[in-house]
C-alpha cells in the first residue's frame, strides 16, 4: 500500500470540491473493494476522502411512486428494506446473492456500482493488464478465463463486471444521481452508466473525473415475478459465472406480456438486450430470447461454457417464472 | 517403551467410563475465542520487533539480472533490503528448507528473491514494492501432461516409489471385466487460517524463532543446517496454531529470513506470509495424473490391479504424491503394481497436505471401484466385500485391526443406502439427485516422542513436551490422559507444549500426533503412577488413582502428600517397535454422500454426508468428531472446488486468492456427521488409538463423485466436478439424442 493522504469533509459540497481539486483522488465508503485493491497496489490513490459521514445513506419514495436510494445505503440496509422486498424483489435477491453478511454490512450502494472487476490477471502486478497498466496488453485472453466476458469484449479487455446488485439495477431501470464541484447534479441511465472495454478498459464507468454519486432511484416498480438466478462455483460467496435478472410478467394462462431481462458475469457492464425481451413476449421461448442475448458471443477457452450455460440459465428462470 | 508387543490391560481399559474418550471442551478454547491464546504473529515476548516483507520472483524460470533497492532502501522506515548480494552466509539445503536468497537463479515463481526489513509494516509491505528486479527469463516449464516424457523413478520417501505382485499384465488382459481409466486431481492449496508467521530474536549465538511450525524438533534440525548452527542453538516456539494441514511441516522461507535478517538488524524480525503469497512462497499439493486398471471375474472378485500416478514439484526437491501407496493394502488381488513417476516443473515446492498419498489416491481409485460395480451391476458396497483380503496383500501381514466391513455395513444403514436409485433416474424438482460412497484407509503410524510430568505439591501435574496442537485439541486430549491415568481432575492437569527447549515430540502431522504424544504422556503417568506407589510403600496390585488419591488395599494416601515439598517428575518415551513391521496398520471407515445436480446449470451441491469410522480408541468423542467432519469438509472442497490453476505462459497459480481459489463455506456442507465404531488397536500404542486426522478426507470426495454420476449417469475423472465439466455432458447427451431423432 502506497502511503496517501485521509480526508474526511463535512459536506457533500466539500467533498466534491476535494476530489476535483486532488489530483488521483478516491472516495471510500465501505471499503470492501477498494481496501484490498490498495494492499496490492493496483489502486495507488495519493488521497482518500472518506465520504461515510455525509447523510446520503437514507431510502426515500419518490414523488413518481418509486425509490430514492442515498449512494451509502449499506448492501444489508437496502436488501432488508420493506419496499425493496416488496416492490423490487429482484434487487433484494441480488444483494442478497452477493458477498457475505459481513460485507454486506459495509458494502454501499455507491461502492458496488463501482466495484471493480475480480480478472485474475488484474488483481496480479506482475501481469501485464491493459485495464490496470494502460497499453501493457490482456493476460486473460489466451490465459485463464473461467470468469471472464463472452459479450462485448475487446482486444484490449475481456473483464467482467462482478456486480449482482448492478444487474438488478439494470433490469429495474435505475438512474444513477451525481454532483459534481461545481455545484452541478445529472442523472445518468444505469445503462450509460458503466461502458464496454473498447481500446479503454481502464475508464470503466461515464464519471467524469471528481464527479460524486449521491444516490440511485428506481423507477415505479414494475409488475411481474421477479427472479435473481445466480450460477455460481459454490452455494455461496462466490461470483457469478452467469447471472439473470428477471422480472416476468405473465397472464393467468401462463403466458408472458412483458419480459425484462439482464445479465451478469457476461460482460464489462450488466447485460441486456430489448430485442431478447421482445421475442420472449412474442415467442415466449427462453430459447429465442437466448437467441438474441447470444448474437456475438463468443468465447475465450476457458469460459466458453458460459455461452451454453446462460441458455441454459435462462430456461431455468423463465421455467419458475412460468411455474410462478 | 518400545512397540514390540501388544499392550495388554491398561488403567485406561479399566474405567471405560473415564475421562478418556469423553467429549470434553477444548482446554483452550476459552483463550481462543477471547483472543488470548497468542499465534505467532502476536507474540509480545519480544520487544521492539521490526517488519520483514518478503519480494518474490515473478518469473518462474531464469537468472536475476540486476537488483536495483536503492529506493527501496531509501523509503521511510527501511532497515535492511536484504538480497543476495548481502545475506549472510548459510549452511545446505536440509529436507525442504532451503537456504534463501542463496543465488541468482530462480526455479519457480514464487521464491524470495529480496526481503525488506522496516520499522512498521506498512512501511516493509510499501518498500517491497520499490525493489526493482530484472531478469533473464528462461521458457518456464509449467504442466505436468506436457512434461511427462522427462517423469523419472523418485528417491524413496518412506516407501518405495513402485510395487509389484504376481503377473499383472497377463492377469489384466485374461480378466473378463476390466477398468482402465485416467483421472486427475488438481494442484490444491492447504488454505489453513493462519497465514505462516515468524518473530525471530538473537541471544549470542542462539536463535529463538516464535514461528508456526508443525514439527518443531525437524524444524529445528533443518534450520540448524540452513543457518549453520548447531541445533540446540535453534529454539522454536510454537505454542498456538491456526491450522497446518501439512504446510507447517517444516519452516518455510519467511522462517530463515527472520532469522538472518534478526542477526543482521540486531533485533527482532516478524512477518508473516500474504495469504496471496501462501500460493506460491508457500507450498501445495501437486497434481497428478492416475491410470488404474482393474480385472476382474464376473463375480466382482479383483484379479489385477494396478495404479500409476504422476506428479509434478519444483527441481531439486523429490517431493513426490504417494497415491498409489494406499493401494498397495486396500484390496486383495493377486496381481499388482504401483509405480510413482515426478516430473520436475518450474512450480513452488509440493508438500505434504492432510493425507498425502492417500487424499488424492482415493479420489481415484474409489471412482474407480464405482466404475467397475457400475460395470459388474453390483451394489459397491458388496463389490468391496468381495475384494475384502484376509491380511495386506502386498506385505502379507496381518492387519493389526481393519474394520473396514462394518463400517460399510453400519453407514448404509444409518444413510439408508438402499434408497439408492439406478444412475440418473432420480428427480426432485429441478434437481437431479444421487447417493454414493467410499471406502476410507489411512496409514496409522507412530512417531518416537517424549514427555515429561511432574506432580507438584499442589497436587497439580505438569505436562511438558514440545508437542503442537495446530488447532485439532491435542491439550485437550493430553489433558484427559494424563488426568485419568493419576486419577486427578482436568482442571488439575496443565499442559506446556510448543517449545524445543521441552522435551522432544512427534508433533502434529500424519495423523500420528494423538498416538504419539499421547503415548509419551501415558508412559511418563505410568512411570509417575509407580513412583508414587513406591513413595507410599504401597502394593501396585489393584492400586487406584481417583479423586488426587490413591487408594491400594485399606489405605489411600493424596498425591500431594505423596509428591512432597518438592514434587515428583518422571519422564516417558515411545518408539516405534516390531508391530508397525508384523502387522498392517490403518484406519478405516466408509463415506456416504447425496448430490443434487441441476438438471439445466449442472451445479452440483451436498445435501447430506455421513462418515463411520474406526480408528482405535477415541480419546475424545468431541475433536475427533471435527477432525472427521473437518477432512470430510475437505473432500467436499476436492470433490466439487479446489483447484489452483496453471497458467502455462508463466507457470503460476491464476487464482491465488480466497476468493478465487474456493474451499467450501458453510452452506456447501449442510447435512455432515460422522460416527466412530468401537474398536481398540492393541498393535498400535499404549494408548491402543490410531490417527483421525486424515481418515476423513481419504476418500471423501469419490464419495461426491460417485454420487454426481449416481443422479445424473455422467462419469466425471477430472477433479473438481465443476459445472462446466457437468454441462459437457449434458449437452453431449443432449447432442446424441437430438441426432437419434
Amino acid at each position: 500500500m502506497k502511503a496517501f493522504t485521509y480526508e474526511r469533509p463535512a459536506s457533500i459540497a466539500d467533498a466534491a470540491r476535494l476530489a476535483a481539486e486532488r489530483p488521483n483522488a478516491k472516495f471510500i465508503a465501505g471499503g470492501t473493494n477498494l481496501l484490498d485493491l490498495m494492499k496490492l497496489q493496483v489502486e495507488t490513490p495519493a488521497t482518500l476522502i472518506d465520504v461515510n459521514r455525509l447523510p446520503l445513506d437514507r431510502v426515500e419514495d419518490t414523488s413518481e411512486g418509486g425509490l430514492r436510494v442515498g449512494a451509502l445505503v449499506r448492501n444489508a440496509d437496502l436488501a432488508a428494506h420493506p419496499r425493496v422486498r416488496k416492490d423490487y424483489a429482484v434487487l433484494a435477491k441480488a444483494l442478497l446473492a452477493g458477498a457475505s453478511g459481513q460485507l454486506r454490512n459495509r458494502a454501499t450502494t455507491a461502492g458496488n456500482l463501482l466495484q471493480r472487476t475480480r480478472c485474475y490477471y488484474f488483481y496480479d502486478t506482475s501481469m501485464p493488464c491493459n485495464k490496470r497498466e494502460p497499453g501493457s496488453g490482456c493476460s486473460a485472453i489466451g490465459g485463464f478465463n473461467r470468469i471472464m466476458a463472452v459479450l462485448g469484449t475487446s482486444e484490449a479487455c475481456i473483464a467482467t463486471n462482478p456486480s449482482d446488485m448492478n444487474v438488478a439495477l439494470r433490469a429495474l431501470d435505475a438512474t444513477v444521481e451525481t454532483v459534481d464541484a461545481r455545484g452541478g447534479s445529472r442523472t445518468i441511465p444505469i445503462a450509460d452508466f458503466h461502458r464496454l472495454p473498447g481500446d479503454t478498459p481502464q475508464v470503466e464507468t461515464d464519471l467524469k473525473p471528481g464527479e460524486m454519486i449521491t444516490a440511485v432511484t428506481l423507477p415505479k416498480p414494475v409488475p411481474g415475478t421477479h427472479i435473481y438466478r445466480k450460477v455460481r462455483d459454490r452455494a455461496s460467496y462466490a461470483f457469478a459465472t452467469v447471472s439473470v435478472a428477471a422480472v416476468i410478467g405473465a397472464d393467468k394462462g401462463g403466458r408472458v406480456e412483458a419480459a425484462r431481462l439482464a445479465f451478469g458475469g457476461l460482460a464489462h457492464k450488466p447485460w441486456r438486450v430489448a430485442e431478447a425481451e421482445a421475442a420472449l413476449v412474442r415467442t415466449g421461448s427462453a430459447d429465442a430470447a437466448a437467441d438474441a442475448v447470444l448474437a456475438g458471443a463468443r468465447g475465450y477457452g476457458s469460459n466458453d461454457f458460459k455461452i451454453p450455460l446462460t441458455r441454459r440459465t435462462l430456461r431455468a428462470v423463465m421455467a419458475q417464472a412460468t411455474r410462478a | 517403551m518400545e512397540m514390540n508387543q501388544p499392550i495388554g490391560r491398561t488403567p485406561l481399559d479399566d474405567r471405560p467410563d473415564g475421562l478418556v474418550g469423553r467429549p470434553l471442551d477444548r482446554v483452550d478454547g476459552p483463550l481462543k475465542v477471547t483472543g488470548r491464546a497468542p499465534y505467532a504473529y502476536e507474540v509480545r515476548e519480544l520487544a521492539d520487533p521490526a517488519y520483514g516483507f518478503i519480494v518474490p520472483a515473478t518469473v518462474s524460470a531464469g537468472t536475476i539480472r540486476a537488483i536495483d533497492a536503492d529506493a527501496a532502501r531509501r523509503a521511510p522506515g527501511v532497515i535492511l533490503v536484504m538480497t543476495h548480494e548481502n545475506v549472510p552466509e548459510q549452511g545446505e539445503k536440509k529436507e525442504q528448507v532451503w537456504p534463501q536468497l542463496a543465488g541468482t537463479q530462480v526455479r519457480f515463481r514464487g521464491q524470495p528473491v529480496a526481503f525488506v526489513v522496516a520499522e512498521t509494516f506498512e512501511q516493509a509491505r510499501a518498500a517491497a514494492m520499490l525493489v526493482a528486479v530484472t531478469y533473464d527469463r528462461s521458457k518456464p516449464k509449467g504442466l505436468l501432461r506436457e512434461n511427462l516424457a522427462a517423469a523419472y523413478e523418485p528417491k524413496p520417501v518412506n516407501s518405495p516409489p513402485d510395487s509389484a505382485l504376481g503377473d499383472f499384465d497377463a492377469a489384466f488382459a485374461a480378466a473378463p471385466v476390466r477398468i482402465d481409466a485416467e483421472y486427475t486431481t488438481p494442484v490444491q492449496i492447504h488454505a489453513q487460517m493462519e497465514p505462516h508467521a515468524t518473530i525471530a530474536a538473537w541471544d549470542g549465538d542462539r536463535v529463538t524463532l516464535h514461528t508456526a511450525n508443525q514439527m518443531l524438533n525437524r524444524g529445528q534440525k533443518s534450520l540448524a543446517a540452513v543457518l549453520k548452527l548447531p541445533p540446540e542453538n535453534v529454539r522454536l516456539v510454537s505454542r498456538y496454531i491456526g491450522g497446518g494441514f501439512g504446510s507447517k511441516l517444516q519452516p518455510l522461507p519467511e522462517a530463515t529470513l527472520a532469522a538472518l535478517a534478526a542477526r543482521v538488524v540486531r533485533r527482532p524480525v516478524k512477518v508473516a506470509l500474504t495469504r496471496q503469497q501462501e500460493f506460491s512462497v508457500g507450498t501445495h499439493r501437486t497434481d497428478t495424473i492416475q491410470r488404474i486398471r482393474l480385472g476382474a471375474d464376473r463375480d466382482g472378485r479383483l484379479q489385477a490391479i494396478a495404479h500409476e500416478s504422476w506428479s509434478d514439484t519444483a527441481e531439486g526437491d523429490g517431493f513426490f504424491e504417494t497415491s498409489a501407496n494406499v493401494t498397495r493394502s486396500l484390496y486383495a488381488a493377486a496381481n499388482r503394481v504401483t509405480r510413482h513417476r515426478l516430473v520436475n516443473l518450474n512450480v513452488p515446492l509440493a508438500s505434504a497436505m492432510r493425507a498425502p498419498g492417500e487424499a488424492v489416491g482415493q479420489l481415484a481409485f474409489e471412482c474407480a471401484m464405482d466404475e467397475l460395480a457400475e460395470r459388474l451391476k453390483l451394489d459397491p458396497i458388496e463389490l468391496r466385500v468381495r475384494n475384502e483380503p484376509a491380511e495386506d496383500p502386498e506385505k502379507k501381514v496381518p492387519f493389526s485391526v481393519r474394520q473396514l466391513v462394518p463400517c460399510m455395513r453400519e453407514g448404509a444403514r444409518l444413510f439408508g443406502w438402499d434408497g439408492r436409485a439406478a444412475p440418473g433416474t432420480r428427480r426432485e424438482g429441478d434437481w437431479l439427485v444421487g447417493m454414493g460412497m467410499s471406502a476410507a484407509a489411512r496409514l496409522n503410524p507412530l512417531m518416537a516422542s517424549s514427555a515429561k510430568v511432574r506432580l507438584g505439591p499442589d497436587g497439580v501435574l505438569t505436562v511438558r513436551m514440545a508437542m503442537t496442537d495446530i488447532g485439532t485439541g491435542t491439550y485437550t486430549i493430553l489433558t484427559q490422559i494424563a488426568a485419568e491415568m493419576l486419577g486427578l481432575p482436568p482442571n488439575r492437569v496443565r499442559v506446556e507444549l510448543g517449545d524445543t527447549d521441552l522435551p522432544y515430540a512427534s508433533g502434529s502431522g500424519g495423523s500420528f500426533g494423538a498416538g504419539s504424544a499421547g503415548s509419551a504422556l501415558y508412559v511418563a503417568c505410568d512411570n509417575l503412577r509407580k513412583a508414587l506407589i513406591r513413595a507410599g510403600d504401597l502394593n501396585p496390585d489393584g492400586a487406584v488413582f481417583r479423586d488426587g488419591a490413591v487408594t491400594s488395599g485399606n489405605r489411600t494416601e493424596s498425591l500431594a502428600n505423596l509428591a512432597g515439598r518438592t514434587g515428583m517428575e518422571e519422564a516417558g518415551e515411545i518408539k516405534p517397535g516390531e508391530m508397525k513391521a508384523k502387522f498392517s496398520q490403518y484406519s478405516y471407515g466408509a463415506h456416504f454422500a447425496e448430490v443434487g445436480v441441476d438438471a439445466e446449470t449442472g451445479e452440483i451441491r451436498l445435501r447430506r454426508m455421513l462418515g463411520v469410522f474406526t480408528g482405535g480408541r477415541i480419546l475424545n468423542a468431541k475433536t475427533a468428531r471435527s477432525q472427521a467432519i473437518g477432512g470430510m469438509t475437505f473432500g467436499v472442497g476436492a470433490a466439487l472446488m479446489e483447484e489452483a490453476v496453471t497458467d502455462p505462459r508463466h507457470s503460476y497459480y491464476v487464482n491465488h486468492d480466497l476468493a478465487e481459489y474456493h474451499v467450501p463455506v458453510h452452506a456447501d456442507v449442510p447435512a455432515i456427521d460422522a460416527v466412530f465404531l468401537p474398536e481398540l488397536d492393541d498393535k498400535a500404542n499404549p494408548l491402543k488409538s490410531k490417527g483421525l486426522g486424515e481418515l476423513g478426507i481419504c476418500g471423501a470426495g469419490a464419495a461426491l463423485a460417485n454420487a454426481v454420476y449416481n443422479a445424473t449417469g455422467i462419469r466425471i475423472r477430472d477433479y473438481p466436478l465443476t459445472l462446466d465439466k457437468v454441462l459437457k455432458g449434458f449437452e453431449e447427451r443432449e447432442g446424441q439424442a437430438q441426432r437419434r431423432t
